[in-house]
């Protein structure tokens, strides 16, 4: 069976692909669906949606449109949850591989600087971090990267401690297999299902503290992000309630279709097709 | 009440599995009876359904799983229509159970005792202190060791043997009337498991109860039987009394399964003078350490103490020995999974012992393993021919040669080279067990270490993959060193045998020497233990 068939035997995956199609298409129509910069005035304030023609999703405190600000943020939010997540996975799963798989001594160094990072609260170090690199869409990425590998990293290493001792381990060091063999076609393709979860819930996460960097005005000034809508929503929400709303179905929709997606994904990869699902 | 009246009977019993199982009934029009005072003994191979009459009987059927016909009477009334809290009153009160893994069927940070007096307190019987007066009592009655200082102690403190004592004292307590075993000594020792059936057998006649034991091992049967079931598919193919079907079995399953059971043929010494040895151990020692923390000391186990043997080319040499031997250690170290302390270990020349790193790493085709549990031991997400063409392909050969050589191996072991594409859990337990053998054999060892290369398997499967094993023995001439717990294995495929104790080596010698006539009083306790011995001898 084809890896895309295998895919497609979980249905929750396909409606995943199409919401995270659709957003990606959303984003990528948004420069000609709305030329103009989502920054910009263009009718009066507080419009509730519907009640101006072409301004389906009303408008927020300043007078911007709403429909434009969510298709426009909708490349900066992805944009953003997924880079942050794979330099955060590409931290992460290095570090925890090697120190689960060789133990001992390398196991604690490596530990203990982990611990380094955990230790500090996530959002003050991003904030301090955006606040010294200036921000901007890369430092806003390196911050969050930086600050949500640990869970990652101690995910990978008890993944490792439990499977390094199975018997087909043994059996392909036996063979004479070497140890980078070993962790790269052995170990981790089996740890791949709870990174895979993971991963989908951290660009969760990194969206929603893009939106709370934002909050802070410690956003990109340059783009809008859905993030920074919920943000300078917050204080109104109970006279416009459209603000923070569509922007939050937006998230909820992609953090949705990003385990969805995910599961399809470990389904797929995971040969031993004879899973229950009750 | 009349003795020979059936406690529980079970009429034309079908149980439907879910769709998309590998059949439609997980038991078809099963019948049979279980009378006061007899010990009625359900055999089978796993997936034969003969746990499942017994867990309709206690309303634990697994969920999917539906009675479609028949029922299940126990003192008249049908267990099948009683709903789930009528049948919590019954169980425990009326009809007790013993499971198979003694460890994960107690709590494990309960008290004994607690336990014991947990089973009299779900059914509101007699106050605390007479509870604990009760649980002494039948500590006393399953005959642990110092039943007092038990009654006190955490499972994890007490041996395998004896907490399967505490679960059929926790099965005995409310003094039911039918018991039902569910392979109560599978997970046990041979010495072990001797001393279990006859503490079952004892209670049973002491107290005059019907007990259900479900076991998979024909020479448990022997052992304590009454009335035998055997069943096959779902089906029951034999019934009667233990006489006439382990000596005069009917059917040809029956008579199959008990071909199947490795007998004590010994097989006869060959050639006596032994050439140089291609595997020399001397003087093996091996600690185990555990990390002590700031409060706990660190823990010392002796896993191999001064152990000495030679293994000649084309020789197997048997390693036996109860859980805790040493047995499996010095596998692994003879591998070199484990490093050995001291002492060394040379193969045909060269110190296997001393070997580190890359070196090491190169020499280690010329050592090979076939594993336990051929569940665990092929990575579930590699197709079968890359699991056999991964140890050549790390050791230089292009991978177009080495995955053809694993078809080869594969029709060798006699799967066919079809299966190259396909990925372990689309085979059977004792397919993958020959997976493991071709994957072994890939690289051309000197010698190969088969630790409990058998003991997850079916008897039937079981004598096909020793079959096998014996006949690649022959053809390509192999060294094996053979560990098992099982001295019917063993003596089936093993020129010489070496028993192990403490990580002590108690004895060795030739497999005819060690069987019939063991000087060792530990070998003897081994051998007599054996169930289905005294059943053997008479058939003999």
């Amino acid at each position: 069976m084809s890896f895309f068939a295998r895919f497609a035997q979980n249905r929750g995956a396909l409606v995943g692909l199409f919401i995270l199609l659709a957003i990606i298409a959303m984003a990528m129509l948004a420069p000609f669906l709305y030329p103009e910069s989502p920054w910009r005035m263009v009718q009066r304030p507080f419009l509730a949606p519907m009640e101006v023609d072409g301004f389906w999703l009303g408008t927020d405190t300043m007078g911007r449109d709403v429909a434009a600000g969510l298709m426009h943020g909708a490349w900066v939010s992805l944009l953003i949850g997924l880079v942050s997540t794979s330099v955060a996975l590409l931290i992460g799963v290095p570090l925890g591989a090697v120190a689960g798989y060789y133990g001992g001594l390398i196991d604690d160094a490596l530990m203990r600087f982990t611990e380094f990072f955990q230790t500090i609260p996530n959002f003050a170090l991003a904030i301090v971090l955006v606040a010294i690199m200036q921000p901007s869409v890369t430092s806003i990425v390196l911050a969050i990267a930086i600050v949500s590998w640990p869970p990652v990293a101690r995910l990978v290493r008890a993944e490792f401690m439990s499977l390094r001792h199975r018997e087909y381990v043994e059996a392909a060091r036996l063979v004479g297999q070497t140890n980078r063999t070993i962790i790269l076609r052995q170990i981790l393709p089996n740890t791949l299902s709870p990174i895979i979860v993971l991963a989908s819930l951290m660009v969760a996460t990194a969206i929603l503290l893009e939106s709370a960097l934002s909050f802070l005005g410690l956003g990109d000034p340059n783009v809008m992000s859905w993030g920074y809508m919920i943000g300078a929503a917050r204080t109104v929400i109970r006279q416009a309630w459209w603000l923070s709303f569509f922007p939050g179905v937006a998230i909820l929709l992609t953090v949705l279709a990003l385990n969805l997606v995910g599961e399809g994904l470990d389904d797929a990869l995971n040969p031993k097709l004879a899973r229950e699902r009750s | 009440m009349n003795d020979n009246a059936p406690v529980l009977s079970i009429r034309g019993l079908t149980l439907a599995l879910p769709k998309g199982a590998d059949r439609d009934y997980a038991v078809e029009e099963v019948s049979y009876d279980v009378a006061r005072g007899e010990i009625m003994c359900v055999v089978g191979e796993s997936g034969s359904g003969k746990s499942m009459a017994a867990n309709a009987v206690m309303g634990l059927l697994p969920k999917g799983v539906r009675p479609t016909a028949g029922e299940v009477l126990f003192d008249g009334q049908n267990l099948l229509a009683l709903n789930e809290k009528q049948h919590r009153k019954l169980r425990g009160l009326r009809i007790g159970m013993i499971f198979q893994e003694p460890m994960t069927a107690l709590n494990p940070l309960m008290r004994v005792g607690a336990q014991i007096a947990e089973v009299f307190e779900a059914h509101g019987k007699y106050s605390s202190r007479e509870r604990q007066e009760k649980a002494l009592a039948l500590l006393e009655e399953v005959g642990i060791p110092e039943p007092d200082k038990a009654i006190r102690a955490y499972p994890f403190q007490l041996s395998g043997g004896q907490r399967q004592r505490v679960m059929i004292a926790m099965a005995l307590a409310l003094e039911p009337e039918l018991l039902i075993a569910d392979e109560p000594t599978t997970a046990l020792d041979v010495t072990t498991q001797a001393q279990i059936l006859e503490l079952i057998r004892d209670l049973q006649q002491r107290r005059g109860m019907a007990v259900m034991f479900i076991t998979h091992d024909f020479g448990v049967v022997a052992e304590v039987a009454t009335r035998v079931c055997v069943m096959r598919y779902g089906r029951v193919v034999e019934l009667g009394t233990a006489r006439e079907v382990l000596e005069n079995p009917r059917h040809e399953y029956t008579r199959a399964l008990l071909e199947a059971i490795p007998s004590n043929i010994i097989p006869e010494a060959v050639a006596q003078q032994r050439p140089a040895p291609l595997l020399e151990v001397r003087n093996l020692n091996k600690v185990f350490r555990s990390r002590g923390g700031l409060f706990k000391p660190a823990r010392e186990v002796r896993a191999l103490d001064d152990v000495s043997f030679t293994l000649a080319p084309g020789e197997t040499v048997g390693i036996v020995g109860e859980s805790g031997s040493g047995k499996s250690t010095l596998g692994r170290c003879v591998v070199r999974l484990e490093r050995p302390d001291s002492g060394s270990l040379s193969l045909s020349g060269t110190d296997f012992s001393a070997l580190k790193g890359d070196e090491l790493r190169r020499e280690r085709r010329r050592v090979q393993m076939i594993f336990q549990d051929p569940y665990a031991s092929l990575n579930p997400r590699h197709r079968v021919g890359y699991a056999i063409a991964q140890g050549p392909m790390a050791n230089g050969v292009p991978r177009r040669q080495a995955m053809q050589q694993a078809e080869e191996l594969l029709e060798l072991v006699g799967l066919g080279a079809v299966a190259v594409d396909r990925y372990p859990h689309e085979f059977s337990g004792g397919q993958r067990q020959r997976i493991g053998i071709a994957r072994a054999l890939a690289l051309n060892p000197e010698l190969i270490v088969a630790d409990e290369a058998v003991s997850a398997l079916d008897v039937s499967i079981q004598a096909q993959v020793l079959e096998l094993l014996e006949e690649l023995k022959q053809k390509l001439s192999l060294s094996l060193l053979f560990i098992t717990h099982d001295l019917r294995v063993a003596a089936q495929i093993c020129d010489s045998i070496i028993v192990m104790q403490h990580g002590r080596i108690v004895e060795q010698g030739t497999a005819q020497e060690v069987f019939l006539r063991p000087r060792e009083a530990y070998t003897k306790q081994l051998l007599d233990a054996i169930p289905g011995r005294a059943h053997e001898a008479a058939m003999a």
